[in-house]
């Protein structure tokens, strides 16, 4: 607030209803503490303070599906946790999300040949809002994850009658510039080149 | 003592019992009859000379090769193996270890577990390595206080480490593969 205090006249901001509980929804997410394996850790990262979760609001970890509304899945589902899953996310109250974090999450990973335990995607358990890919994906990669929920909260429209729902249509991105040197694709390719050049075996 | 030595003294001590011995592995074992097991282990705990009052593992092996082509190949009859590895507090660095051979099935009727005299009896770590080896493996040891699955749910068909074992289809409304 620091750079809008005081430079304001008395006044009052227009929006609509849906739009300001959007905003309210989205900048506070409420994530529920629950890790099943190792991307349990990396979701323990994301809230340290070296990524912060907290920036977008959602770093309130409650230890209670009834105080929560998003769910992050963190690691390995076996058929024993699926029902205890499937039990946690109907305790949640509406709205609620659903985070797929991790390889195993998003379709049983490693496990989905032989993985005799092993629900082969959380997605059969319930239903998911956003797959976070990786084994385990980095906290930049749960923090794009939590961005896509709340491009996905951005449109919502639950107060208007008749609305078709409508593809969310990410409104910020994680995404980083390309480095100069590909980012001219004449540039690039000679840059591939270069590349393959300083790859090769040297020769005895 | 040697790993030779102590397979003499149990041929010696038991006699039939002790079908097979193989001393120069990596892990020294006799083979022994399921029936005098509880027997071959009170020894082998109690015994001065020996004196293994630790049981480290129980190891389930299921032995069958589900392709047909390389069945000729195998060289080795559908067997399970049970493995006790033990070792020694009073002699530091000694192990050993003994083997049950038996039968996948029960007098060969599919489903009927094969049966082993629980060891829990005489190791108290037995109890929960037995529930394991039940439970992945699917033999039954007779005798045990409480042999219940110990890693999957009670009400789980099958057991998931036999080669032969199926996935289920469905599983409390699960999709499965």
């Amino acid at each position: 607030m620091g750079l809008l205090e005081g430079r304001m006249e008395d006044s009052f901001l227009v929006t609509n209803l849906e739009h300001a509980i959007n905003w309210a929804r989205e900048s506070s997410l409420w994530p529920m503490t629950f890790g099943l394996a190792c991307c349990a850790i990396e979701m323990m990262a994301t809230g340290a303070p070296r990524y912060d979760i907290d920036r977008f609001g959602a770093g309130a970890f409650r230890a209670t599906p009834r105080q929560a509304d998003l769910m992050i899945v963190a690691g390995t589902v076996n058929l024993k946790m699926a029902e205890r899953v499937r039990r946690l996310y109907n305790q949640m109250p509406d709205p609620k999300f659903v985070i797929a974090m991790g390889a195993c999450t998003c379709g049983g990973g490693p496990y989905y040949k032989y993985g005799y335990n092993v629900a082969k995607g959380v997605d059969l358990v319930v239903p998911v809002d956003v797959y976070v890919p990786g084994c385990p994906p980095r906290p930049e990669a749960l923090l794009e994850g939590l961005m896509r929920i709340q491009d996905k909260i951005h449109k919502m429209r639950d107060l208007t009658k008749g609305q078709p729902e409508e593809l969310p249509i990410p409104a910020r991105t994680g995404s980083v510039g390309l480095p100069p040197e590909l980012q001219d694709p004449e540039k690039a390719v000679e840059f591939l080149k270069e590349n393959k050049e300083r790859a090769k075996p040297v020769k005895a | 003592m040697t790993p030779a030595e102590i397979a003499n003294l149990l041929e010696e001590q038991f006699g039939p019992a002790v079908t097979g011995k193989k001393t120069d592995a990596l892990d020294p074992f006799v083979t022994v009859e399921p029936a005098r097991l509880v027997e071959v282990c009170t020894f082998l705990r109690d015994d001065p000379r020996l004196k293994f009052a630790l049981l480290n593992d129980i190891t389930g092996v299921d032995y069958l090769e589900t392709d047909s082509k390389k069945v000729a190949k195998a060289g080795f009859e559908p067997h399970l193996e049970v493995l006790y590895h033990i070792s020694s507090f009073a002699f530091p660095g000694r192990r050993f270890t003994v083997k049950l051979v038996l039968p996948r099935w029960k007098d060969n009727v599919a489903g009927q577990l094969p049966e082993v005299p629980s060891v829990s009896g005489v190791w108290r770590t037995a109890d929960w390595h037995e529930r394991e080896v039940y439970d992945l493996v699917g033999v039954f040891f007779t005798g045990h206080p409480n042999l219940v699955r110990i890693l999957l749910n009670d009400d789980w068909v099958g057991h998931p480490l036999r080669k032969d074992y199926e996935f289920p289809l469905e599983y409390h409304g699960i999709r499965c593969r």
